[in-house]
């Protein structure tokens, strides 16, 4: 558009800088996934590829909603619980894919529901999601009887469902789909999530979330109901996450570790690591950061709890804004120096 | 007569186990508006400290009543230090690094005490009523948690260190204007907060076993009991865990214990939902 | 003239404190009212009240004769009501244009409120600021892009909190006269404690003391008024009765 100003020149250049990044991260991971994959496998590429989707869920509606989720495992446990009682139940698991995310999105709805239209602060909102997602793992993890099943799905406790079936090509349910085909699955899933983020923050809808995030008293005195929007971002995001746990289903099988804690706090420190406010940066905070605790994990004298919990303490204290601004700001300070 | 003598025990024990875990967290949300997600891990340091000292022969009640506090509380004004004092006012990211903070100590346990779980067995034997026998050691704390919940009371009303704490507390912006030396009281409230937690997690390990992960069993209870309670720290958190409290047991006797809890956090939600301050921002608000 | 906007008997309670006390006032299409009163006289929270922030404690609100009390902000701003809040109330994060546009995206589409937006930004003056994040103005550019942001979806009636609050003299006499041209599209509702802008502004004023109304009347008689001056003094209007002219 002519005559846009400087400002669109800068957030057209912005956008590009950030595309550029994203180009960068698709090289390298083009370059190094084969080296990778032999050290680990397809499989736990596949499961990287699931927990980008699932910070992807968090940074839009912690980062660009300002809603403090401290909960996000809930949706992510209960897409992958979902999927996996609807693929055991139904002849065609392709089927279980829509009630997969559809389950987790109700439960984000009604949870924001009474959240959002409770006008409740956001450190409250915190210890809510908090404690439900803790309530969910208590409650899964007593499933162990033989009376907690659904139709042909047993609950199993804290062993989860290890029978957990893969996805079949669609409409043909002798053929499940292989690990490199599930694969390819997660990374156009990733892919379309992310650009999914972009159209909706690029939306009305998602400018007025926005918004709210820089003053909801203001966006309220312009007409925009508040709690709808809040809403709105919070049942994306937990449909998303959903999704994520579909993936993860899909490679692993479905236990009630999903809903635990430990997983809410490492979406937490993806999404913070990797910059609050940004989508790239959760992407990559997660991908490092699993391969960190891959890493120490076999380390048989280092707990990866202990190296997670003081990243995230070191971010919070040193590097508040995360990695993606801290580093873009640094490079732009170099940049304009270099080619002047 | 006995059955409803055994179950109000059961009930009474519920709603001072629930107190006894919350109160610490109370007193440094009171107190500093912190909220401090490293909390259960606070807890499971004074049982930690408690197993120590016994297995070092020191005497059982020395080890629960006086090392786990003082142990717990040391932990508090190195924490306070280094990490809650450059986050003051900036609730959120106090809540994000005490997260941290939480995993790094159930990293460090499990690294040195493995993730086993070790403990204690009851003192004090049983105790019969008519046909039905409840724990002696139950009983014991009920009335420790009420002696502990009087104490911090007394301390908050009659000494002149709690009317500087109840002056900080109601308006820390004028209480420093009159000379309070604010980030000290912070460092002490914070200090009392964690040595209470030591001290109920020395208390409650007897009831729990201990292991590195057993404070996230408490974190969500004891969390949604401080906040349910609202800005009264001693009011609020006694009357949400008697309401709380009175619920799970009750839930728990006619269903399962994981339905319990479920039923209890449903209220909690529900209350909150209907009171959004807390139960002390409608009743007792002139309570401490 | 038909009634835009009334109170009916308005009040607001705080536990025993009576920060409204039994308010009516109607405010005409196009007209332009001034609320005065000392600090503490309950303007601000009658303020707080018709923008939703507040449920009143009894009394109604009407909006061209439809009840609105008790409605949501939105639901009130929706109805075609415009607010400027005492500390400006911005986006910080996004640009002054940014901010105006989706002022303006309810009504209309994206083009055309960027059309919109801009002219707004030009009729005040503060084109040059389209593009500069909001969080780094300075206080009266903030105020300026307030008003744009508020003025900009043509609201009916626009209420102003305050909005010399922080200003020098010099300013003052700006923003009052922008208020009257303002006035040639919108009924506008000042609540204001300072006396000059009440002078500058010359219209009918409502004076508020101990949340009621204590003089309605045109600026130069309330100005004029003994109890206006006895109550920014600090005497107690009954007070007066007992002191010998």
């Amino acid at each position: 558009m002519p005559g846009e100003g400087p400002g669109r020149a800068s957030a057209n250049g912005r956008a590009a800088f950030e595309a550029a990044l994203g180009l960068l991260a698709a090289g390298i991971a083009a370059w190094w996934l084969p080296q990778m994959l032999e050290l680990f496998s397809i499989i736990n590429a596949t499961v990287y590829t699931a927990m980008a989707v699932l910070a992807l869920s968090l940074a839009l509606v912690w980062g660009f909603g300002g809603i403090l989720c401290f909960g996000q495992a809930a949706f992510f446990g209960l897409g992958g619980y979902a999927y996996a009682v609807a693929a055991l139940n139904l002849p065609d698991t392709t089927y279980a894919v829509p009630i997969a995310i559809l389950v987790p999105s109700l439960a984000a709805a009604a949870l924001g529901y009474v959240m959002f239209f409770g006008r409740i602060s956001d450190v409250y909102m915190g210890v809510i999601t908090l404690t439900v997602t803790l309530i969910l793992f208590n409650f899964v993890n007593s499933t162990a009887g033989e009376e907690w099943r659904i139709g042909a799905a047993p609950l199993g406790g804290f062993n989860g469902i290890p029978t957990t079936p893969p996805l079949n090509l669609p409409g043909d349910p002798g053929t499940p789909l292989a690990p490199e085909q599930i694969f390819v699955l997660a990374v156009l899933c990733l892919g379309l999530c992310y650009a999914l983020c972009k159209l909706v923050l690029r939306s009305r809808f998602g400018r007025v979330v926005v918004a709210i995030r820089e003053n909801e008293l203001r966006a309220a005195l312009l007409g925009y109901d508040v709690r709808l929007y809040k809403l709105g971002i919070f049942t994306i995001g937990g449909a998303m996450a959903g999704l994520a746990g579909l993936l993860f289903a899909n490679c692993v099988f479905v236990s009630p570790t999903m809903f635990s804690l430990a997983y809410s706090g490492q979406i937490i420190i993806w999404v913070m690591v990797g910059g609050i406010g940004t989508l790239l940066g959760p992407v990559i905070g997660a991908m490092l950061l699993q391969a960190l605790t891959a890493w120490v994990g076999t380390l048989p004298e280092i707990n990866p709890n202990l190296i997670l919990g003081l990243v995230l303490l070191v971010a919070v204290l040193a590097i508040p804004r995360g990695l993606q601004p801290t580093v873009a700001g640094w490079l732009r300070r170099r940049l304009p120096e270099d080619a002047a | 007569m006995d059955l409803a003598i055994a179950t109000g025990i059961q009930a009474l024990t519920g709603i001072a186990t629930l107190l006894l875990i919350s109160l610490g967290l109370a007193i440094v949300f009171g107190m500093m508006r912190v909220i401090n997600l490293a909390h259960g891990e606070f807890l499971m340091l004074g049982a930690y400290s408690a197993i120590l000292a016994v297995q070092a022969g020191v005497n059982l009640w020395i080890a629960m009543l006086v090392v786990a506090p003082l142990c717990v509380g040391l932990l508090g004004v190195v924490v306070e230090r280094l990490v809650i004092r450059r986050l003051y006012g900036r609730m959120v990211d106090t809540m994000l690094a005490t997260w941290g903070l939480s995993l790094a100590l159930i990293g460090a346990v499990t690294m040195i005490f493995g993730n086993t779980v070790s403990g204690f067995s009851a003192p004090l034997g049983s105790v019969r009523i008519g046909a039905y026998s409840t724990s002696g050691y139950g009983l014991f704390l009920i009335g420790a948690t009420v002696l502990l919940l009087l104490a911090v009371w007394a301390v908050l009303r009659f000494t002149p260190a709690g009317l500087i704490a109840r002056g900080t507390m109601q308006n820390a912006g004028m209480a420093a204007a009159l000379g309070v030396p604010t980030e000290r009281v912070y460092a002490l409230s914070f200090a009392a907060g964690a040595a209470v937690s030591g001290l109920a997690g020395a208390l409650m390990a007897p009831f729990s076993g201990v292991l590195p992960t057993m404070g996230t069993a408490y974190i969500a209870k004891s969390f949604i009991t401080v906040i349910t309670g609202g800005a009264a720290m001693l009011a609020g958190t006694a009357s949400a865990s008697v309401l709380l409290g009175g619920v799970n047991t009750l839930g728990t006797f006619a269903t399962t214990p994981v339905l319990g809890e479920v039923l209890m956090l449903a209220v909690a939600i529900l209350l909150l939902r209907l009171l959004p301050q807390g139960i002390t921002g409608r009743f007792f608000r002139r309570a401490l | 003239m038909s009634v835009l906007l009334a109170t009916e008997h308005l009040t607001m309670r705080f536990g025993g404190v009576v920060a409204v006390d039994d308010v009516s006032l109607s405010i005409e299409e196009r007209e332009l009212r001034c609320l005065i009163g000392p600090n503490g006289a309950g303007k601000s929270t009658f303020f707080r009240c018709l923008t939703g922030q507040y449920r009143p404690s009894a009394g109604r609100i009407l909006w061209r004769g439809e009840d609105i009390t008790g409605l949501e902000p939105h639901q009130i701003a929706r109805r075609g009501i415009g607010i400027k809040t005492q500390v400006p109330s911005l986006f910080d994060g996004l640009t002054a244009l940014e901010g105006v546009v989706l002022a303006l995206r309810r009504q209309h589409r994206e083009r055309e409120a960027r059309r919109r937006a801009l002219a707004v930004l030009e009729r005040l003056g503060i084109a040059e600021l389209a593009h500069r994040p909001v969080g780094l103005l300075a206080h009266g550019q903030r105020q300026l892009v307030e008003l744009a942001t508020v003025v900009a979806p043509a609201p009916d009636l626009i209420i102003l909190d305050e909005p010399t609050a922080g200003m020098s003299a010099e300013e003052t006499a700006g923003t009052a006269a922008l208020i009257r041209d303002m006035n040639r599209d919108h009924a506008i509702v000042v609540v204001e404690h300072d006396m000059q802008f009440i002078r500058a502004i010359a219209r009918k004023v409502t004076v508020f003391h101990q949340g009621r109304v204590l003089v309605e009347d045109s600026a130069e008689a309330v100005l004029a008024d003994p109890r206006v001056h006895d109550v920014y003094l600090g005497r107690p209007p009954e007070a007066r009765q007992a002191v010998p002219a």
